[in-house]
């Protein structure tokens, strides 16, 4: 499997305490790469790292070959390494549709860019179009109308999964995407992302153990900011060290 | 019924010189080209406040350079306006740009503080002007000529400002609409995800910023002509201040915003003007009193219709 993406020696400190302490991870083309970890052990500083969100202290990330450590979150997304929000970043005011819409103009490299003033945007009926059946594909057919706004948790977690893909992108990082879903929404979700697989690229970080384990092709975890494994999920789970962090050897009895 | 309140309107603006000079009242006609004057400016200001999210407070200092690129062009024997009024639009869109490129790396407080700061400096630049008339102000020995039209006569100017007025309003919708319009809208409500999904946001907010400017420098052109001189003062960041109230009275983001700004504040001035010696402070009060009642302006207790 070619590497898509290559991140090496990866560092970010706050102040002295490093949420990202040399970090090297690998994901493949194809591949869906699950990224787990202890609460605090930096998975969201190193998505927000690769996507262009902060800048490194030291190391290097490279997509598709070429380095990009030094680019800004959009030019990274125009390559099409995107990433989708934790907590849910919409457009609050706007449609469920516009915002997919927003999300697939993005692509100046299909349509040309938005520095366009005169034209209406509803005359390109491919974008409307394109747009509508992402939400469809995703569950909301029907609530295009509605404001980002009025939907439910659930439903924006599913808008936010959309205009992650309205981007087309080849590495997609989906940080916890079932954040605070129930269990039936959760699965729906898993569903969507499986498939997925094969089309996109994706590094997924997750908690819920049962479905990283059911859909990964590969796992790494992280530990205080450092990767302690990376292997296949079997591997993974017979793993000392992972079972350590995880189960804690140094909870010390009261 | 609501696709005829635009059109009657405009057929009303266009007959107003006309009932003004019949009824022998045509003192208002410059009066009321001074206030679509500053219904332009006010809509290009909120093009940038409204429509980009920017809080930018120095919009005057582009309205008072699209003032002095005529007024110093005439000094130089260019009379024609087919080449000055361009030629103030770009003065002030270049200025804009320059303040955009600096300031626009800031945001909130910053923003507005950087801004008025550019605004000033530019305020004394042009105060610095010894050759064009330093504190004083340059004259301008005859309006522009705007061949064929006749700019002289009260009344075709008045005319020609309406339909440049008329024109940048339709240009604002068709903007609004646009994909650029669409990606202004996202910026607007979250930044930061524009530039997850791929937007180059720093140069689309630019370009609406020297959009913005260079309107007012037309509106500027305009306002040297309806004047009959460029004075600093029109740089002056209560100028800028004054704008932005207009912006606000009138409602953030709509169209009609700046212009209904422009026409409420001037008429009150006026009135007010005539009764007592403190207009400011019933100006003041009216202000409270639309921002406490009705946060989006007085476009905002428009039927919902007339919303773009």
């Amino acid at each position: 499997m070619s590497e898509l993406l290559r991140v090496r020696g990866l560092e970010r400190h706050f102040g002295g305490i490093y949420a990202t302490a040399g970090v090297d991870l690998d994901v493949g083309a194809g591949e869906l790469h699950a990224l787990i970890g202890p609460n605090g052990a930096g998975k969201t500083t190193l998505i927000h790292l690769i996507s262009g969100a902060l800048a490194p202290d030291a190391g290097a990330v490279a997509f598709d070959g070429k380095p990009v450590t030094d680019l800004a979150m959009h030019e990274r997304a125009g390559l099409g390494l995107v990433r989708s929000y934790q907590i849910t970043s919409v457009f609050p005011h706007l449609p469920a549709l516009e915002n997919v819409r927003l999300a697939v103009q993005s692509r100046a490299r299909d349509w040309g860019s938005s520095f366009r003033f005169w034209r209406p945007a509803a005359a390109d009926r491919a974008m409307t179009e394109e747009a509508a059946s992402l939400l469809e594909r995703v569950g909301l057919a029907g609530r295009g109308a509605a404001p980002a706004a009025d939907l439910a948790h659930g439903e924006q977690r599913a808008l936010e999964l959309a205009m992650a893909l309205a981007t087309k992108p080849r590495l997609l990082l989906l940080d916890e995407p079932m954040a605070g879903m129930g269990h039936e929404e959760s699965e729906r979700m898993a569903d969507l992302v499986a498939s997925l697989k094969g089309d996109i690229s994706m590094l997924l970080v997750e908690h819920d153990m049962d479905i990283v384990f059911r859909l990964a092709d590969r796992i790494s975890v992280l530990v205080a900011g450092r990767i302690v494994a990376s292997d296949a999920p079997a591997a993974v789970r017979d793993n000392p060290e992972v079972r350590r962090a995880y189960l804690g050897d140094e909870v010390v009895p009261l | 019924m609501k696709k005829l309140v635009e059109p009657l309107l405009l057929a009303a603006a266009v007959a107003l010189p006309f009932l003004l000079a019949a009824t022998g009242n045509e003192f208002y006609t410059g009066m009321a080209t001074r206030v679509m004057i500053f219904g332009l400016a006010a809509t290009a200001l909120n093009l940038i406040v409204g429509y980009g999210g920017m809080v930018a407070f120095g919009h005057a200092a582009f309205f008072g350079l699209g003032a002095y690129g005529v007024a110093i062009l005439m000094q130089h024997g260019v009379t024609s306006a087919w080449i000055a009024w361009p030629a103030a639009v770009a003065l002030a869109a270049l200025a804009a740009l320059g303040v955009g490129l600096v300031s626009l790396r800031t945001r909130g407080v910053y923003f507005i503080m950087i801004t008025l700061a550019f605004a000033q400096m530019l305020y004394y630049l042009v105060l610095s002007l010894k050759n064009y008339g330093g504190d004083d102000g340059l004259p301008l020995a005859n309006r522009s000529t705007l061949a064929p039209l006749d700019l002289g006569s009260d009344t075709g100017f008045y005319l020609v400002t309406l339909a440049v007025l008329a024109a940048a309003l339709f240009a604002m919708k068709r903007l609004a609409a646009s994909r650029f319009g669409s990606a202004l809208a996202g910026i607007r409500q979250n930044e930061t995800r524009m530039e997850a999904l791929g937007y180059p946001v720093f140069g689309l907010k630019l370009a609406c910023f020297v959009i913005g400017g260079a309107v007012a420098g037309l509106a500027g052109a305009l306002m040297a002509n309806q004047h009959g001189m460029a004075s600093p003062n029109l740089l002056y960041w209560t100028q800028s201040g004054m704008l932005l109230v207009m912006v606000i009275l009138g409602g953030v983001g709509h169209r009609y915003g700046g212009l209904i700004g422009a026409v409420v504040l001037l008429g009150l001035e006026e009135v007010l003007a005539g009764v007592t010696d403190h207009a400011n402070l019933g100006v003041g009060l009216f202000l409270l009193a639309v921002v406490s009642f009705a946060p989006r302006g007085i476009a905002g207790l428009l039927p919902k219709g007339s919303r773009e």
